[in-house]
This record gives C-alpha cells, sequence and structure tokens, in this order.
C-alpha cells in the first residue's frame, strides 16, 4: 500500500529556497508554510550547532560571519540570553528583508525559534522598522504561531527609527531594551552584553530563514548550491537601470549578468555596479559583470558582497552627482554622537557636492581624501568607515568623470537620480 | 604589561585635556576631537598617561592593556 501523499515528507527544495517557488509574493500563511517545508523539528541544540558549522552559513546581514560561531558564543555567555531578529533594514537600495518577511515570515520566526532553543533564550524579539504595510502582516504570522503554540519562547515586536543605523547590532540591542536606537562604545560586544546587558544574539531575517531550512534538509543541502568557501543561496536586490528592479533569490556566485537577466534586463548601457549598498563600493561594469559574487573573488579586488545590493548605473547619469547625493545621506544619517562622524561627514558631504558640480570654485579632492582617512575607525561604529569605503571607491571608479569636472564639462546627458536616497529627518530625528 | 591609549568616542565631547597634557600621543583632528597613536604606550609614558586618563572631564579617555 503506498503512502498517503499527505504523510510524505516534503521535497528538500531547489532554487528558490527561501522565496515562493513560483514568483506569488502573497504572504505565505502558517498552513502554506508547513505544507512546502513540513515542521520544524526537535533538534537539539548541540545537533543544531554542529550541522551550522557544517553547513558553512554565514550572516546575510552583510558581514558574513559565521553563524555557528556567533551562536556558540552567546551560549557560553553568563545568565540568561537574548535572541532578536535584525529585520531593520536602513539600507534604502535593499529590498530583500522586507520581501523574505512579507512573503515567509514563518521561515524567519522558525529560525528565531531555533536560535532561543540552541543559545538557551528565554527571550525573543522580532526588530523592524514601522513600515504601515508590513507590520501588520508580520503581526498577523505571529497571531498564527501564537493560537498554533509553535514558539516556546513567545516573540515580541520592536519597532525601529526610520534611521539607516538602527540595524547596528548595538543599535538593536539598545533599542530592544527600551532605550534610542543608538549604538554603544564597545567593549562590550552584544554577545556578551547586548540587551539589559544580557549575552545577546542579533541576527539578520534572511540568516535566520536560511536556519530553519537547514534544521530541516541539513548541511549536505545547503553546501548543495554556491561555492565550497561560501555556500548557500542569498537574496539580492536588484535595482537601478534594469527594466523590473526587485529581489531576487540566486546561489552565492552568480553574475551581475544573471542578476540584470532575472531584473528583466538592463535599461541603457550600464557603467558602474554599487555592489553591497551605501557603505559598500563601485564595480566597473567591464571588470564585474561576469565576475562570480562571491568574498572570495571580490575582496581581492577591494569589492563584498555585503547585504546583496547590486544597483546598476547606467552610462549618461553622473557617478559624482549619485555619490554625492548619498554621502549626504550619509552625512544625515550620523547619530552624532562622535565628534569624528558628526562633523567628518558632512565635511566630506560638502567637499563631495562640490567635487560634483564641473567647474573650478571649491572642488578640493585632497581635501575629501585626508577627511576620509581622519574619520576612519574613530567612531563607536562602523558607519564613519562604510561611509569612507564608499566615498574611495567612488573617487576611484569616476575618476575619469573627476577630470572631466577639474575642466569644467560632465558626461552626463541625464540628471534624473537613479540611486534611492529618502528624505533625512535630519537632526531633529527620532531615535525610538 | 604593554598599554594602550583609547578613546570612549561617544563619551568624548572634545574639551582637549588629553592632548594639552600627553601631545606626544594625542593631537586634535580639524574639529578638536582627538587623534590617539594607537600603538603600545612607551614605558616613559606610561605616568603622564595615566595622568590624562585622570584629567579627562567625561572619562571619555582609557589606558587598555595591549
Amino acid at each position: 500500500m503506498t503512502a498517503a501523499i499527505d504523510t510524505l515528507p516534503p521535497v528538500a527544495p531547489g532554487l528558490p529556497r527561501l522565496l515562493p517557488i513560483h514568483g506569488d509574493r502573497s504572504p505565505a500563511t502558517l498552513a502554506d508554510h508547513l505544507d512546502r517545508h513540513g515542521p520544524v523539528p526537535p533538534l537539539p541544540a548541540a545537533a543544531l550547532l554542529d550541522a551550522l558549522e557544517a553547513a558553512g552559513l554565514t550572516g546575510r546581514g552583510g558581514a558574513a560571519f559565521p553563524v555557528h560561531r556567533k551562536w556558540r558564543a552567546v551560549a557560553s555567555g553568563a545568565g540568561p540570553r537574548v535572541v532578536v531578529a535584525n529585520g531593520a533594514e536602513g539600507e534604502p537600495a535593499s529590498a530583500k528583508d522586507k520581501t523574505l518577511l512579507a512573503t515567509a515570515p514563518h521561515l524567519t520566526l522558525d529560525g528565531l525559534a531555533l536560535a532561543a532553543r540552541a543559545v538557551g533564550a528565554d527571550r525573543a524579539y522580532l526588530y523592524l522598522h514601522r513600515h504601515p504595510q508590513l507590520i501588520p502582516l508580520v503581526r498577523a504570522a505571529l497571531d498564527e504561531r501564537r493560537r498554533a503554540g509553535v514558539d516556546p519562547v513567545a516573540v515580541e515586536l520592536v519597532t525601529a527609527p526610520p534611521r539607516f543605523i538602527a540595524g547596528e547590532e548595538s543599535a538593536v540591542a539598545s533599542r530592544v531594551s527600551g532605550d534610542h536606537a543608538l549604538p554603544r562604545y564597545k567593549p562590550p560586544r552584544v554577545f556578551e552584553a547586548g540587551v539589559r546587558g544580557l549575552p545577546t544574539l542579533v541576527q539578520n531575517v534572511e540568516t535566520l530563514a536560511h536556519v530553519a531550512l537547514v534544521a530541516r534538509y541539513g548541511a549536505e543541502w545547503f553546501r548543495s548550491v554556491g561555492p565550497a568557501e561560501q555556500p548557500g543561496s542569498m537574496l539580492f536586490t536588484v535595482s537601478g537601470a534594469v527594466a523590473a528592479p526587485g529581489v531576487t533569490e540566486a546561489a552565492v556566485g552568480t553574475t551581475v549578468r544573471a542578476l540584470v537577466v532575472a531584473a528583466g534586463g538592463s535599461t541603457g548601457t550600464p557603467q558602474a555596479v554599487l555592489l553591497g549598498g551605501y557603505h559598500g563600493t563601485w564595480a566597473p561594469v567591464d571588470q564585474v559583470w561576469d565576475l562570480p559574487l562571491t568574498n572570495a573573488t571580490l575582496r581581492p579586488r577591494g569589492w563584498a558582497v555585503g547585504a546583496g545590493v547590486v544597483a546598476i548605473l547606467p552610462a549618461g547619469v553622473c557617478g559624482l552627482v549619485e555619490a554625492a547625493r548619498v554621502v549626504r545621506y550619509l552625512a544625515d544619517e550620523s547619530a552624532g554622537q562622535c565628534g569624528p562622524c558628526a562633523f567628518g561627514l558632512p565635511s566630506i558631504a560638502e567637499a563631495m557636492a562640490a567635487l560634483a558640480r564641473p567647474g573650478r570654485r571649491g572642488r578640493d579632492t585632497a581635501a575629501t581624501k585626508r577627511w576620509a582617512a581622519l574619520v576612519e575607525r574613530r567612531g563607536a561604529c562602523h558607519h564613519p568607515d562604510g561611509t569612507v569605503r564608499f566615498v574611495r571607491s567612488s573617487l576611484e571608479v569616476f575618476a575619469d568623470e573627476l577630470r572631466r569636472h577639474d575642466k569644467g564639462s560632465c558626461s552626463a546627458t541625464s540628471h534624473r537620480p537613479v540611486l534611492p536616497v529618502p528624505v533625512t529627518a535630519g537632526d531633529v530625528g527620532q531615535w525610538r | 604589561m604593554t598599554t594602550r591609549l583609547v578613546v570612549d568616542p561617544i563619551a568624548c565631547d572634545g574639551r582637549g585635556t588629553c592632548a594639552e597634557l600627553l601631545p606626544e600621543l594625542v593631537s586634535l583632528d580639524d574639529w578638536g576631537f582627538p587623534v590617539i597613536d594607537g600603538d603600545d604606550v612607551p614605558e616613559a609614558l606610561v605616568g603622564p598617561a595615566r595622568r590624562a586618563v585622570a584629567a579627562c572631564p567625561l572619562l571619555a579617555l582609557r589606558l587598555t592593556p595591549a
């Protein structure tokens, strides 16, 4: 007698793993989720930690730190532990976390429950910005789970202020503790003392979704896509000069060419590609187009995959103007806590704005570079460092444009902004 | 024991006492905030470094084991 269809175990997924198979982006209910993936296996903590180590899963929040090491560090902390799913995607050019939470929240929430168990936490939080469409969806998912009794540790929703750095891990811990979403001085790092001084795991929502699948399908399955040194799939946000900007899931090691195809193809001739986000770097299109997007390939060139932002700058748009817009935003998004960042970033932003204007008056590349070197590594968080990385990359990749501007001309044929830059609350902004 | 001089950039508000007391290791940037030599504090400067740490009105300056 053959087994009934509904008792067969779920088939281990190919691609996509996280996003819906048929491109339907409506939210998966708990029932849909269980149909597709089955229940979370009750893996003991040690078994899950070993599986994450064997899988080689690294964080998908940008830093690509090995997940099992972070979990083990928190688990060995003294006192009660806390886990936080970090969905505060403050990066304007990234939409992957929002998309994931809007379509497959139960993957992240399964991962959060697994994390709570693995590190021995008795408090769990989901942290995200106050998106009017997303919050009700997430609350609905949490309500479903509460009614079904699937989470031993109840998950509390904590909202983040609309700031770029609200997702920085010590800012997360501060906000979840009830304070402002402002970064703290380190040491201690949050894995030692985070929320209310307790050992805290802050993990990106996409990373937790991958955890939920490793727990079900195992390390070998996880490693079946992507390169050996950075296995698995990841979510990319493709934007800029493409026909259908959006979030796509692909194997780590995919190419810009493939991602642009997935995003409906180029509109216009690509000039440069922004990799990683506004703390990332530009890559000239001819150098990056067919390069496998893995850190092993990118880092020797001074680039990184980061949180999967791939923004295509077309020819005919001035790269320096775009860069200046982003740097102005980054300066406005300083927490204002540390002198070098609070004063240095606006100076750099002013200098970048001057460089973006063709003609000789007030343009000082040397001053820009000197200030960049001056603010680096002198803040409590990496906001100034990331800004400096972006500034240096812009000056390098758009060096030809800089020379044209020095002579009073510019290659731009379009002045329509390409990169998304939100209007910032500025120095009267809220931090809760 | 080797030590390094570090500043808590959040606590610091650019008063400049440290640069005045310890110019060998601390200079001020364009905006009045301390730029600290990040290497090990030489033996001969450990005493002056301790005095600078004690003199910071915001307790922002610290000596940490290297």
